[in-house]
Order: structure tokens, then sequence, then C-alpha cells
């Protein structure tokens, strides 16, 4: 116990010591939380529309103001023709083309079908067909008032209306998702490189050739190396808290209490997994690249942006050993969801598992004797 | 000779260690006394710096048998480790704590108490004169001084045995001669000191001196008994002479 003390001391020393190391702990999480949670967001504000307007008559000046006056949409330009529009989307200065054909308003008067035609650039094909779900939906509705104001005989009264409610995020904030979940990002990345850097760091400097003379046993250098960053993380994570809550408004609907029992388990999987890569690697140049190799893999099939019920099956499997998704699914369910220790259970218990390996691994692969 | 006599700290028997097809390490027998200044010498690249690994339980052996302390190297390491103090080649106190705080974290994983290692740092520190900087941090100070306080953090656990790997590299010549008062204030405290050097001055200040030459012991005397056989003026002579006959070296 006292010299697991002594080896926390000098490890805590250091990084107060150390000017450079010591704000990009403390600020660059934080930074990133700010930062992220407003910009990673799929939501679709402003997409640029232009406009090739065929027939000029007031149903299709009404139909543009549908557009323009969405908030979705923002009316870049009237184009006179189909060359130049298509010039527009080429060059990157509009997302949709919509082109209204000549004579719609004598078609319609005359009851017969007329139509619109809607191009959209589907680079980013998820951002596409949203842009075609808003601008589908509002030629609808136009269509619906149109039906109405022609034909004012026919009510839609018998019609099934569908009226939704969106629980745990009542007005489908983006940041109210992003931000639990970048929270776990943040933690993941401290613990990660940090405990591998630090270990490899003893090695390039020759100092771990100083401590493995000493009768110190594996178990208490790994305590003295883990403990220091497993501390730091989770004093991150409750700023990170702290911030989600005054910035964000995001208040934690389950027990905190819980939400930090969990992420202790999860660190020590994640401070496993970093002095794993340490004391495989030699160079801090290696351990870094190591550590990106798996934090990259792991990030992107977290489920941090995109759902991981859509990836395919082998993905889904791969991700029962990505602890990242864990923590993110079970950040989620405390934060927002309010979930109890029961709904997280199967998960919490998963990443007891995996912490107990994965810490059993890194200290046998950790060897004082070459 | 079974019978390991209460005077001999250090027994190598048939110690072999190879890497791969290359062998660093090829039968070396000897035994070094207690209070002992033992020179361990030879080219670069003999196999010194492998052979005073194995001594410490950094690596392990291909095989032979090695007491260090009394204690076997294979089943006794923490024994041994207790006992040994280590000074490797590469300079290894933390540059980004003082002077103080070195010697209390090595003191600490030696498993001392705080009084002890408050009493030994003072002590310490006192016997270099450098209590003065005590609250210095270390990248503040220059090479000589660190390499006398690395020595120093070496024996803060009071070990039987010291072993110094290349301590005075890169070191003036006059920090070099209060080094080796420092080696034999230790010695003529009974600790044995194991060191290595390319110095053939300081090989002239050994009990005696081991020679290797391509993972063999070619030579083991006294620096006079050496100098006797080998008809020469110098220990610098004797080297060259036993060297030269290397493959390693040529």
């Amino acid at each position: 116990m006292r010299i697991i003390f002594y080896i926390l001391q000098k490890e805590f020393r250091q990084i107060f010591r150390d000017k450079v190391m010591l704000p990009i702990i403390l600020v660059m999480p934080m930074v990133q939380l700010l930062i992220l949670s407003y910009t990673a967001t799929f939501e679709l504000k402003n997409t640029r529309i232009s406009i090739i307007d065929h027939d000029r008559s007031q149903t299709s000046r009404d139909l543009v103001s549908k557009f323009s006056g969405s908030s979705f949409f923002s009316l870049i330009s009237y184009e006179s023709t189909y060359e130049r529009g298509m010039e527009m989307i080429k060059e990157g200065k509009t997302d949709q083309l919509l082109i209204i054909e000549p004579g719609l308003e004598k078609k319609l008067g005359r009851g017969e079908k007329a139509g619109v035609m809607l191009i959209t650039n589907a680079i980013n094909g998820s951002a596409a067909s949203l842009m075609n779900a808003y601008a589908s939906s509002i030629v609808s509705d136009f269509n619906k008032l149109l039906v109405a104001e022609t034909m004012p005989g026919i009510h839609s009264s018998g019609s099934l209306k569908t009226e939704t409610r969106h629980w745990y995020n009542p007005r489908l904030n983006y940041q109210t998702y992003m931000v639990p979940g970048i929270l776990v990002l943040l933690v993941t990345l401290i613990g990660m490189f940090l405990s591998g850097m630090n270990i490899v760091k003893e090695k390039e400097l020759g100092t771990i050739e100083q401590i493995n003379v000493t009768p110190i046993k594996k178990y208490q250098f790994m305590i003295g190396k883990l403990l220091p960053f497993w501390i730091i993380a989770l004093f991150e994570l409750l700023v990170g808290l702290v911030i989600a809550r005054l910035v964000f408004g995001i208040a934690v609907e389950g027990s905190v209490a819980l939400l930090i029992g969990t992420a202790s388990v999860y660190l020590l999987v994640v401070l496993g997994i970093g002095i794993l890569v340490s004391t495989v690697t030699d160079t801090m140049q290696q351990a870094m690249f190591i550590s990106w190799f798996f934090i990259v893999i792991f990030i992107l099939m977290s489920g941090l942006f995109t759902p991981v019920e859509s990836m395919p099956l082998w993905a889904q499997r791969v991700n029962s050993l990505n602890p990242v998704a864990y923590f993110i699914q079970i950040n989620r369910m405390i934060m927002l969801k309010g979930s109890g220790f029961n709904d997280i259970s199967e998960h919490f218990y998963a990443l007891v598992v995996y912490a107990i390996v994965m810490l059993t691994i890194a200290v046998s692969r950790y060897r004082k004797v070459a | 000779m079974e019978a390991a006599d209460s005077k001999t700290v250090i027994r190598v028997r048939n110690l072999v260690k190879k890497f791969g097809s290359f062998v660093a390490n090829d039968n070396l027998n000897f035994d070094v006394e207690k209070g002992e200044i033992f020179g361990f010498l030879g080219a670069n690249g003999a196999g010194k710096t492998t052979a005073i690994k194995i001594l410490c339980g950094l690596q392990k052996p291909t095989s032979g048998e090695i007491r260090v302390a009394g204690y076997d190297i294979y089943d006794q390491a923490d024994q041994v480790k207790k006992n040994i103090g280590y000074m490797s080649q590469r300079f290894s106190l933390y540059e980004d704590l003082t002077v103080g705080e070195n010697f209390q974290f090595y003191g600490g994983i030696y498993g001392l108490k705080a009084p002890v290692i408050r009493q030994r740092t003072t002590q310490l520190l006192d016997e270099l004169g450098l209590t003065h900087i005590k609250n210095k941090i270390l990248k503040e100070i220059p090479l000589g001084w660190k390499q006398k306080l690395a020595f120093s953090v070496a024996l803060i656990h009071n070990p039987r045995i010291v072993f110094l790997d290349e301590p005075t590299g890169g070191v003036d010549p006059l920090t070099r001669r209060q080094f080796w008062e420092m080696i034999y204030s230790a010695a003529q405290k009974g600790i044995t000191v194991f060191v290595t050097t390319h110095y053939m001055d300081e090989a002239e200040y050994c009990s005696r001196v081991s020679i290797m030459v391509d993972g063999r012991i070619e030579a083991l005397d006294s620096p006079s008994g050496l100098k006797k056989h080998y008809r020469a003026e110098s220990m610098n002579e004797v080297f060259v002479k036993l060297a030269r006959s290397g493959k390693n070296s040529r």
C-alpha cells in the first residue's frame, strides 16, 4: 500500500509540474465537448435550394413561398434554364433544384395532373434523403391545400391522423443525443492515451529499468500507474456532466452514482487496453499509432454518430467486443432515460468481465525481466 | 569450492546468454567477494551490459547457475533485488522531479518507511556535499552531479552489492575522480562494487578486473597480476592486447 502511494505521489507531481500536459489534460476535453456537441449534428437546416419556375403563375409563386418560408430551406436563386440550374449544383452553390413545369396552374385548374421536379445533390446520401423528405412534405402539404381550395366539398374528415410524441428527448434536440456520447469519447481518450504513453515514456527514458531492479511487485506498479489516470478521467467526467447541465441543459435523469460506478469499471477496461498497448511497444510513436488504430475503430463503430442497429450483422457482432459501444449505450440510458441498474445490468456485467480480462492480460504481459 | 564461503557475494557458473544465434555471454565463470571493487571490462559489444543485467535480474540467462548476495536469481529474485543497487548506463533519475523527490520515490518503492527515507536522503546528500540542491529540479543540475546522485540513489536501501554500468561516461576528469572516491568509500563500508568501464585508468583502481572479449572472459586477475602476465606497462596495454584478438572489435 505504501509503495503504491509513492508511485501515485510521483505521478501526480509529474503531471502537475508539466506545464504543457496539464492544460491539455484539463482544458482540451472540455473544449472538445463544447465544440463537438455543437457541430456533430445530422440535423439539416438551411438547405440551399434554387428554383426554375417555368410557370410564373400565382400557384407557382405560392409553392415557392412555402419553401422560402420554411426554416429548413434558404432560397438561393431563381434560374431560367435547366442547364443553368445544373451548373449551380455542379459548382456546389446549391443543394437542390426545384423545377416547376410550364402550365402548372392551368392544368390544375382543369383538374389535370401536374408536376414539379426535384433534383438533389446526393453525394451525402443520408443528407439527400432528408432534404427530399422535407421538400416532398412541403409539396404534399401544398397539394392538400390546393385540394381543399379547389374542391371545398371534399374534406379529409375520414382519414387517419397520427399523433407523435418523442420520449426521452421531447424536442428532438441533437445535442441531447450527442452530449452523453461525447462525454464517453473524452474519458476514453484520456484513459487510453495517458496510461499507455506514461509507461512507454518510462521505457524511452530508461527509468523503467531502475524500477524493475527494485523488488516492487507487478500489481503494485500497475495500480500505481492506473490509479492517477483513473482519478483524472473520473474527475473530467464530473466536470463534463456539470457542463452538460449548465451549457446544454442536460441533467442526468438517472442516478449520478450509478453513472460514476459504471464509468469506474469502464475506465478499468480502457486503462487496461492502454497499458496492454504500452507493454507490447517500445516507443511512444508505436504506442500512439496502435492506440489510434483501436480508438478510431471503437469510436466509429460505437454508435456515437451512426446507429449500431443499422450496421451489418457482422459489425454488430464485432461491437460486442467494443467497450466504447457498451458505455455509450449505458451513458445514454442513464442520462436520458433515467435507467436504473436492472436496465443496464447486462452491459455492466459485460464491462466487468472485459475489465478483468484486459487487466489480467496487461499485468501478465508486463515483464520486469526481459 | 561447493560450499560457497560467506565471503563470496556473487557466484557465476557456466552463464550462457543467447539472443537467437548470437551468443552474448559464452560460459562465464567467476566469483566476487565481499567488499571488492570488481572491474568488468571489455570492448563495446563484448557482452558486459548483458551480464550485468542478468545479475540484476533485468534479463533471464539462457542457462547457468547464478547466486547474487547468497540468493538464487531464478527462485529468489525478490531477495536478490532487495540486496542490490543498480545504476544503469542510461541516466535513470526523473528530470522533472527534485533531488529530494527522486530519493523519496526510489526509497519508497524499495519499501522504506518515510523516516528512514528522510534520514538516508540527508545522510547521502551530506556525504556528497550536495545538501543545498535538495529542492532543485534535476534538469537544472550539471551532469557530473546527477551521476553522483544516481549512485547515491542506488545506495538508498543500503544494498550489499551495487552494480554500476559505465557510471562515469561523459563526465569530466575531476568528477570522475570524485566518483571513484565515492566507490572507495562504499567499498570500505563493506559494499561490494561491480563496475563496468571503458577508462583503463579506472581499471587500475579495481581490486580485481575481468576482461571480456566476444562474450567470453579472457582474463581475470588483479591489475598488477594482469600486467605481469601480459608483460604490459599499463592496463591500457593489457586491454589492447586482449581486445585485438576479438572478432567483434577489429
